[in-house]
């Protein structure tokens, strides 16, 4: 196996084989999505109801959590806000590894000048923040969030692309894949039925990572007010607000979205780089 | 007819001084089994994959391979496919790895019946559990994966997959060489009753003198990207009147007489950074004379042989001589 996944730095240290943490981190990742999915039946409150006469208020029976400056529930928003912060991520996920992917085979498979093409302007991407480049479409479209979520996306393919070009050339040199060439089957079906199925793993892995990074990185521009229009709840969103909190003295409703944010990316990048550990043990 | 017909096939790789395969004819019969004998680089694997138009990045061809009465070097890809799903199949040296390990034999086995020739599932699995009775396993395979079976099943299974198109040609690349000596015998065993059952023709490349004697009606002895032998096995093997034939056959161990040292060849096989102006063999050769490294021998039939054919310029030197001498 030639083809590394790529593990940025900082996080990659804290994956700690065999122990309990994988275990708590994807049940920590299961939890997140469960409040998402359920938010509207959970979330004891209307997490834009404003209730200025309650503001900087500490966490109460009524209010689990305190609320933040203009009064809103704190746990509302946290548990709406995961909808927002997780479908982010995952637009970005899923868009770089469907886009990715395609680039990647087509570059490996067809190899040539469509290789080079190819190769040559996904570095280019790579050379070019994807922060930045968000920035620079929402500052063209305006707010939403699919603004953001497709330049990020962008500048998540070529992390996908490079994996799948560089799996794609060592798996189309194993004698299966000629074994079905001289049973007649086209190129394209033998990359879609089994060449692709053959790397999912190692590519699924990557995304996984990529998911919380995408997720810092849809948080940031959040904070920075792009992307997310300014009512919708999103942890990044609301930990801009709660700066107004801190210096009123009230820092629960900034520190609870910053930990949401810091405890579900490091859930989603154990769980990755745990699936690209045992990949990487099936392989040897 | 012949089913396989390959006529002064030549190809040329990108970065090599002279042709790999140089002015290669080789013909198959109906139901014929034919043996494609030479060591490791002389060329024999190439012809078998060309048989496909399997053929390696940036290749140059001529010459006609004609499979069947249609030549496949100038088929389109609608028939190039045709030609891979219906008329001629391929077994690989090493199933393990010709065999997609993470789907189930049954999927290996129906995938190009039910995609490229457009068969219903069911009709598909009928006709895959036959063809592994045929080769001796039983339906219970279809649900295995590939890693539960041995390398000798997986041989016959990979067999049953070549079967499965009702191929008129098997083209087998060494296919006993990954497997163990007594599987080996199975395995050839079992290629010769299918081809009486289904009067495939076969074409057996392999290194192995003693299986192709053993299993082929004729005999392609390939040096250095050409053919420098041709006939009916028993007579070829018995009268080599190629120096190079001679001295592979030389070369074979034998277990009734223990001789000390085996006896190997000296030399290499010429480079294919060289060209070549002689025969090939001459610089190995205990019978080279000036005119064999300036002229190459042409390929003729043996007076009184009309079936034997040899490329040597001293070839009436070896009449008169077995191997047992």
């Amino acid at each position: 196996m030639t083809a590394a996944l790529v593990r940025r730095p900082g996080l990659a240290r804290i994956r700690a084989a065999g122990s309990p943490l994988y275990l708590l981190c994807l049940g920590f990742v299961g939890l997140v999505v469960l409040l998402a999915v359920l938010a509207p039946w959970l979330s004891p409150h209307d997490p834009n109801a404003v209730d200025l006469g309650n503001a900087y208020g500490g966490p109460s029976a009524d209010h689990l959590l305190g609320v933040d400056s203009a009064g809103r529930d704190t746990l509302s928003r946290l548990v709406t806000g995961a909808r927002t912060s997780l479908l982010g991520p995952l637009g970005v996920v899923v868009f770089s590894t469907l886009a990715g992917v395609a680039v990647g085979v087509a570059a490996a498979w067809r190899g040539g000048w469509l290789d080079s093409v190819l190769s040559r302007s996904t570095e280019l991407v790579f050379a070019f923040p994807g922060l930045l480049l968000a920035i620079l479409i929402v500052s063209i479209y305006g707010d939403g969030l699919l603004a953001p979520v497709l330049a990020l996306a962008v500048a998540y393919l070529p992390y996908v692309s490079r994996l799948t070009r560089s799996l794609v050339l060592a798996e189309r040199e194993r004698p299966y894949v000629e074994a079905y060439q001289v049973q007649g089957h086209s190129g394209l079906q033998i990359c879609l039925r089994h060449v692709i199925p053959n790397i999912a793993p190692v590519v699924l892995a990557q995304s996984t990572i990529n998911f919380g990074y995408a997720l810092i990185d849809l948080a940031g521009l959040s904070f920075l007010g792009l992307g997310v229009p300014a009512l919708t709840p999103d942890w990044g969103r609301m930990v801009f607000d709660g700066q107004v909190a801190i210096q009123h003295g009230y820092p629960l409703s900034a520190i609870l979205p910053c930990a949401a944010i810091v405890l579900t990316v490091v859930a989603f990048n154990v769980v990755g780089e745990r699936w690209a550990d045992q990949v990487a043990r099936r392989d040897r | 007819m012949n089913i396989l017909d390959i006529q002064g096939l030549r190809l040329r790789l990108p970065d090599t001084a002279r042709p790999v395969l140089d002015g290669v004819d080789l013909t198959v019969g109906a139901g014929e089994t034919v043996a494609l004998v030479g060591e490791s680089g002389s060329g024999k694997t190439l012809t078998s994959r060309s048989v496909l138009r399997l053929l390696p990045a940036g290749a140059a061809t001529e010459g006609a391979v004609r499979v069947a009465g249609q030549d496949v070097l100038a088929m389109n890809p609608a028939e190039l496919r045709d030609l891979r799903t219906g008329t001629a199949a391929m077994v690989f040296q090493d199933p393990r790895s010709a065999i997609n390990p993470l789907r189930r034999i049954g999927d290996f086995l129906t995938e190009s019946l039910r995609l490229n020739a457009g068969t219903p599932e069911a009709e598909a699995t009928a006709r895959a559990t036959e063809m592994l009775e045929a080769v001796g396993l039983t339906a219970a395979a279809l649900r295995q994966y590939p890693g539960e079976l041995s390398g000798g099943m997986l041989q016959r299974v990979m067999i049953a997959a070549a079967l499965m198109g009702g191929p008129a040609l098997i083209l087998a690349d060494e296919p006993t060489t990954a497997l163990d000596v007594t599987t080996q015998a199975e395995v050839v065993a079992l290629l010769g009753d299918l081809r009486e059952r289904f009067g495939t023709g076969l074409l057996f490349v392999t290194h192995d003198l003693g299986l192709a004697a053993a299993i082929s009606d004729r005999v392609y002895v390939m040096y250095a990207g050409r053919i420098a032998e041709t006939g009916p096995a028993a007579t070829l093997f018995e009268r080599p009147r190629h120096p190079y034939t001679a001295a592979l056959l030389a070369a074979t161990p034998r277990l009734a007489a223990p001789q000390g040292r085996l006896a190997a060849i000296e030399g290499q096989p010429p480079s294919l950074q060289e060209e070549l102006t002689g025969c090939p063999f001459a610089p190995r050769c205990p019978l080279a004379t000036e005119v064999c490294t300036e002229r190459m021998p042409e390929r003729l039939p043996l007076p009184g042989d009309p079936a034997h054919w040899v490329a040597c310029h001293h070839s009436d030197r070896l009449e008169g001589r077995t191997t047992d001498e």
